[in-house]
């Protein structure tokens, strides 16, 4: 097998791997950046993925080819208003974000089960017939190469996310909104002060994290799972937490972590078919995420800094 | 009205809250709640081998609730208890099925081993925390997936019996007893609930009636306060860890030696860990509110496996139920606020 053969089986499925792990790395930055720590990123994943299998199987007759893209919507929209409880509850009622964070992932699961259980009478739904598929992207793929290699058998959702990551690095840290947003996230009081509403501020950052956090569960569910059950969203969403940590809370950085992390989970999978790579024990590449976050937080790996006020709650007149 | 009221009042208004939700849903989804909630509690309390069952299932969720009480009254938050849990599992295990001993030594070594397994996996978050000030939060999780990864590996490559999971463990290292399966006619209830209770009894003790034990809360409190007073913050927070990770592997020491005998691959989380996260706190942190959030949230998850047959409702539902609970507990700041503004109400 030669290393063009290799790179192109593995730079494929990094990129499938990857791309939940952009959208919903990128909602854990908005949500963190104003200072409401999201562990509720897995749930919102779970609510996307659920959602947006749900759409695909009872409108695909309507929608036809579309169905992905449309469903992909309505998983947004289902992630942005489940957000919305875990903004109630650690922005306006106080509540612990780790904990609250903790019973949105509790509570997405169990509903998300109760309702398959109530809709389709058994423990998952049937595997969509039209989820999205290989494409070779159109111009690109002629590239001598780098078109073979990046551009062919591969998925448009990829680049889309990459897109996306590059538009909320322009967000953060190019508009006003992005200033403002970060302004509440380190000094609350300040921003304050400076006429900024906090409270606003946060539940924006708050719903636009569920926003591309049920992207990430739709594009999981229908580029990856293809149905949903119990076992659909395991553990992605605190891989993608983890991106975002390792990527320093910052929107390339994370992408950049999410495509490191999603190459390590799909050499996990494909790994045995290529040369060299059989020989590592699965075991390293499955954990290399997390332990190497780890490290990242210890500062072995350039220190990665909270947001100062993440976590904080925001009470007027408090110092 | 008085704080000790309010501090029992939260709770209890949490959970009817839950249950009211809870209730909305079925009644929304077109189910019959009076019929569910009677398969629920006849689940959990109707025969004899049910109450059984949920003692056997209030074991691990008692000692995971006092694994994450322990570290949140020094002010940490232990969400690690997953992965210590299933640490510690598999080190009972591996315990009981490679020696041969006498069972007074055999079974006190399984619990041992797995005590010191969930505190070594607790005591790097520990040591994170205090040596480079990195959130427990974060590592505790990041560990937890490290843990169920690498457990599985073991499980797979080196204790592996043909199957996907290990050997049985010898008898004289289970905490079986055939007189307690046959008077709860033929439940799985083991003596690991004794010593979940005498765990109980300990951390209350340790926290409340020790020297070090005052150091750890006055830690909890302020660590500033602490530190002035000449305790050792640093040390003190490892300690609380590494205390909070074994109860967390005692825990994983009542499924391996009790309840199962062995250990499989897993292909996710036992959930054992969150839902200790819930009960502790239910049980505002302390002992006593720990054993009996514990009995609660036992009681619903056995009694929900009746709910599917008896009367049609997804046993998920007890899930959602939990979930609310753990949501209005952590709003209780907005409970408090309404029953101040009752009181308040009521004086005039």
């Amino acid at each position: 097998m030669t290393l063009m053969q290799i790179l192109m089986i593995v730079i494929p499925s990094t990129l499938l791997w990857a791309a939940p792990l952009i959208f919903t790395a990128l909602g854990g930055v908005f949500s963190e950046r104003s200072g409401v720590v999201n562990i509720g990123l897995e749930g919102l994943m779970v609510i996307g993925a659920f959602s947006s299998i749900v759409f695909n199987l009872t409108f695909v007759g309507t929608f036809g080819s579309a169905t992905p893209w449309i469903a992909l919507l309505v998983a947004m929209l289902a992630g942005a208003i489940f957000s919305i409880l875990h903004a109630v509850a650690s922005i306006t009622f106080r509540a612990d974000h780790t904990v609250s964070g903790v019973a949105i992932n509790l509570l997405a699961t169990g509903l998300t089960l109760f309702l398959v259980k109530l809709i389709y009478n058994k423990g998952e739904t049937d595997i969509i017939k039209h989820g999205f598929s290989k494409v070779d992207i159109p111009i690109l793929k002629d590239i001598p190469v780098i078109g073979k290699i990046l551009f062919q058998n591969t998925y448009w959702t990829s680049f889309v996310a990459i897109i996306v990551a590059v538009i909320a690095w322009y967000v953060i840290y190019k508009t006003p909104f992005g200033l403002r947003l970060r302004s509440v996230g380190e000094h609350p009081m300040a921003a304050d002060t400076m006429g900024i509403n906090v409270t606003k501020m946060r539940y924006l950052g708050v719903i636009i994290s569920g926003a591309l956090g049920g992207i990430g569960g739709g594009v999981y569910a229908q580029s990856i799972s293809s149905n949903f059950s119990h076992a659909t969203i395991s553990g992605q969403g605190f891989m993608a937490l983890a991106a975002m940590i390792f990527g320093k809370w910052h929107p390339l950085g994370a992408m950049g972590a999410a495509l490191f992390f999603g190459f390590a989970q799909s050499i996990s999978i494909i790994g045995s078919s290529l040369p060299y790579l059989k020989e590592i024990p699965d075991v390293y590449l499955l954990i290399a995420p997390y332990v190497l976050t780890i490290l990242a937080l210890t500062g072995f790996i350039g220190r990665a800094e909270a947001p100062k006020a993440d976590g904080v709650h925001y009470i007027k007149g408090s110092r | 009205m008085s704080k000790r009221l309010r501090s029992i009042l939260t709770p209890i208004i949490a959970v009817l809250l839950g249950i009211i939700v809870g209730t909305i849903i079925m009644l929304v989804s077109g189910y019959n709640p009076v019929d569910a909630y009677t398969a629920l509690w006849n689940g959990a309390f109707g025969d004899v081998y049910y109450t059984g069952e949920v003692i056997r299932q209030v074991t691990p969720y008692i000692l995971a609730g006092l694994a994450v009480a322990f570290a949140f009254r020094v002010g940490l938050f232990n969400i690690g208890v997953e992965g210590q849990f299933i640490v510690g599992w598999l080190a009972a295990v591996w315990v009981g099925v490679a020696f041969d001993l006498p069972k007074v030594i055999h079974l006190p070594l399984a619990i041992i081993a797995a005590m010191v397994a969930g505190g070594l996996w607790a005591f790097i978050p520990g040591l994170l925390k205090a040596r480079f000030r990195v959130h427990e939060v974060i590592v505790t999780i990041m560990m937890n997936y490290t843990a169920l990864h690498t457990v599985n590996y073991i499980i797979r490559t080196k204790l592996n019996q043909g199957s996907a999971k290990t050997g049985m463990i010898h008898e004289s290292a289970s905490l079986r007893s055939p007189w307690l399966q046959e008077l709860t006619t033929h439940s799985t209830m083991h003596w690991g609930i004794m010593i979940a209770i005498a765990c109980c009894f300990i951390m209350w003790f340790l926290l409340e009636k020790t020297t070090r034990g005052f150091e750890l809360r006055a830690v909890g409190f302020n660590q500033d306060a602490a530190h002035y007073a000449g305790m050792s913050v640093n040390k003190n927070i490892i300690l609380s860890m590494v205390i909070s990770g074994a109860f967390a592997g005692i825990a994983g020491a009542m499924e391996g030696l009790g309840t199962f005998g062995y250990m499989a691959v897993q292909g996710g989380f036992t959930g054992v860990g969150f839902n200790g996260i819930a009960v502790a706190l239910l049980g505002g942190n302390t002992a006593l509110g720990v054993f009996f959030s514990a009995l609660l949230f036992g009681s619903l998850k056995i009694g929900a496996l009746s709910m599917p047959l008896e009367a049609g409702v997804p046993k998920e539902l007890v899930d959602i139920i939990i979930a609310l609970i753990v949501f209005f507990v952590a709003s209780s700041y907005i409970i408090r606020v309404v029953l101040d503004r009752f009181s308040k109400k009521g004086v005039k």
